[in-house]
């Protein structure tokens, strides 16, 4: 990086350190941060869309379905969520490959089990053992994105079924008197008024996901942990310019630090919104906001 | 092997008694069950024994960040707040890393890099931070007229605290604890996926089912056994303290206690 950095074992603390922060392979560290922050953001959107249909289904009139939607709001409640995420990622993987596996080799006879092994063809694997590198790691981002929305969108399911059920009954008798469907009052009553009661359980949850993302080391994901792990071990002069002891423990505390800020920012900006949107509304903290005014 | 067997064999693998080697080849459901509910010895452990100690500290940080003196509070409020911000598995791999730090240093720490003493250790402050910021809150609650009427009988100090203040906390932060409670029995499954080593193989419940998924390119089976004990575990964990929680509320009319309702909300 710097022109200095040409011999790193003749240079003093200060510019020794300048230059093994700026190694290529602390850049790798600095960039999984973003992997992470990019876990964060698709997540997100991902679990509330999930959590909606969740809640939805176990407030729908069709049997099958409302089962279907209890089951997955309350699957969070008894199971550590890291159960979940394990069995996730690899039940998802075997199953699409399962999937490409009926689709392209039709006339395969073997069976896919074959004592403790999980065998398809070869054109079935997922990504095939051809394909670059970065699609390998895509392939097991996407796998982890999709396990934690599923996760989280049952923690969110969670809420927003909680959330309508909170919203006064008076409201909704209101729109069935005033002749609307269902559908109408649904939309047009329940979901405008629930975000209210939701949002105490959605800023919860996006702090609980946040803190949930070390786990994707978990997954096979090249995350902060991993390499926090890679980077602070010791690193032998043989095979490294940049020899140095066991520095893992400085390598987490700088997580931990990242953690905590990223967790203090966003309990800050959400205080910010719970008040913005409790304006106006006729809940306990709106009510106190309008005779403060 | 018949299942009696087996369950001889492995039944209290997890703590080091029994077979030595795991099984290897033609993994039978019995096995699975056996070895897999033997961990759970582990999460029980580290959960019952967390929650027991950690009980103390919480209900003392819950005090200290309620204190007027600001050189107690603030090592309360930065105690709980490094603890809640941070995800729990990174406090595990920092714990372990100090504590093999500082074994070179001192080999007094030596048995604190095992799983069973330094994982607990990083779980009873954990759960400590936890508790105690429910127990905060709860403090925060406790009605105006309770202590008015504690001053009017001349009570102050600790007495004032121990017959009033303490009760009606404990009685409006059961709820919340009783849930804190089963995310720490649910987070004691992370101990050996965190740095902590599983020596000789012994495991928690969640290490077993991991062995078998690895081994036997299945999740279908393992993972559900798994969920199955800790559905199991949840209850009882509902049952207990919902028993404490009558308990507490036993003086009130039967329409103002408090339900007990299980919601997500504290997973770290």
């Amino acid at each position: 990086m710097f022109g200095f950095c040409e011999d790193p074992s003749t240079l003093s603390n200060l510019p020794w350190m300048a230059c093994y922060l700026t190694t290529g392979k602390q850049f790798l560290f600095y960039g999984s941060f973003l992997t992470v922050l990019a876990l964060i953001f698709i997540t997100a959107p991902v679990a509330l869309i999930f959590g909606f249909g969740g809640a939805m289904a176990a407030r729908s009139p069709i049997l099958p379905l409302r089962w279907f939607g209890k089951i997955y709001v309350a699957m969070v409640r008894g199971v550590p969520d890291i159960v979940y995420f394990m069995f996730f990622v690899i039940a998802l993987d075997q199953g699409l490959e399962w999937i490409r596996h009926q689709i392209k080799c039709p006339d395969w006879d073997a069976p896919i089990r074959q004592g403790n092994d999980f065998i398809v063809c070869a054109q079935a694997k997922l990504p095939l053992s051809t394909s670059p590198q970065v699609w390998h790691e895509v392939y097991n981002f996407s796998l982890a994105v999709f396990t934690f929305g599923i996760v989280f969108g049952a923690f969110a399911a969670n809420v927003l079924y909680g959330a309508m059920r909170a919203v006064p009954r008076a409201q909704m008798e209101t729109a069935e008197a005033y002749g609307m469907t269902p559908r109408q009052s649904f939309w047009r009553i329940l979901v405008p008024q629930m975000w209210m009661y939701a949002l105490p359980g959605l800023s919860n949850l996006w702090m609980i996901l946040i803190k949930a993302t070390p786990l994707l080391f978990l997954l096979g994901v090249e995350d902060i942990v991993y390499w926090a792990r890679e980077l602070g071990g010791s690193a032998n002069p043989r095979f490294t310019a940049y020899p140095h002891p066991d520095w893992r423990l400085w390598y987490f505390i700088g997580l931990l630090v990242f953690y905590l800020a990223f967790t203090r920012v966003s309990e800050i900006v959400l205080a910010r919104i719970t008040r913005r949107l409790s304006h106006g509304q006729g809940t306990l903290g709106g009510v106190r906001q309008g005779k403060a005014a | 092997m018949s299942c009696w067997e087996t369950f001889q064999a492995y039944g209290l693998r997890s703590i080091g008694y029994g077979e030595r080697l795991l099984p290897r080849t033609d993994f039978t459901l019995c096995e699975q069950f056996t070895l897999i509910g033997s961990g759970l010895i582990w999460n029980i452990y580290y959960g019952v024994l967390a929650l027991t100690i950690g009980f103390f500290l919480a209900i003392a940080l819950a005090v200290a960040k309620a204190s007027d003196n600001l050189w107690v509070r603030k090592p309360a409020e930065w105690f709980i707040f490094v603890f809640r911000g941070s995800p729990l598995f990174i406090q595990f791999f920092l714990a372990y890393f100090l504590f093999l730090s500082l074994k070179q240093w001192n080999s007094i720490f030596d048995p604190f890099t095992s799983a069973a003493l330094g994982a607990l250790i990083v779980l009873f402050l954990n759960t400590a931070a936890y508790s105690g910021e429910i127990f905060y809150g709860a403090f925060r609650s406790v009605p105006r007229g309770d202590v008015e009427a504690a001053d009017a009988y001349g009570m102050s100090g600790w007495t004032k605290f121990r017959r009033v203040i303490y009760p009606t906390m404990l009685r409006l932060g059961w709820p919340a604890y009783t849930n804190e409670a089963i995310f720490l029995f649910h987070a004691t499954t992370l101990v050996f996926f965190s740095g902590f080593p599983a020596w000789q193989q012994k495991g928690d419940a969640l290490y077993y089912a991991n062995y078998f998924a690895d081994k036997t390119f299945n999740p279908f089976i393992p993972y559900p056994i798994v969920a199955f004990y800790f559905v199991l575990l949840t209850l009882a964990v509902i049952f207990v303290f919902g028993r404490i929680n009558v308990r507490l509320n036993r003086h009130l009319p039967q329409e103002r206690r408090q339900r007990m309702r299980v919601r997500p909300q504290l997973i770290r």
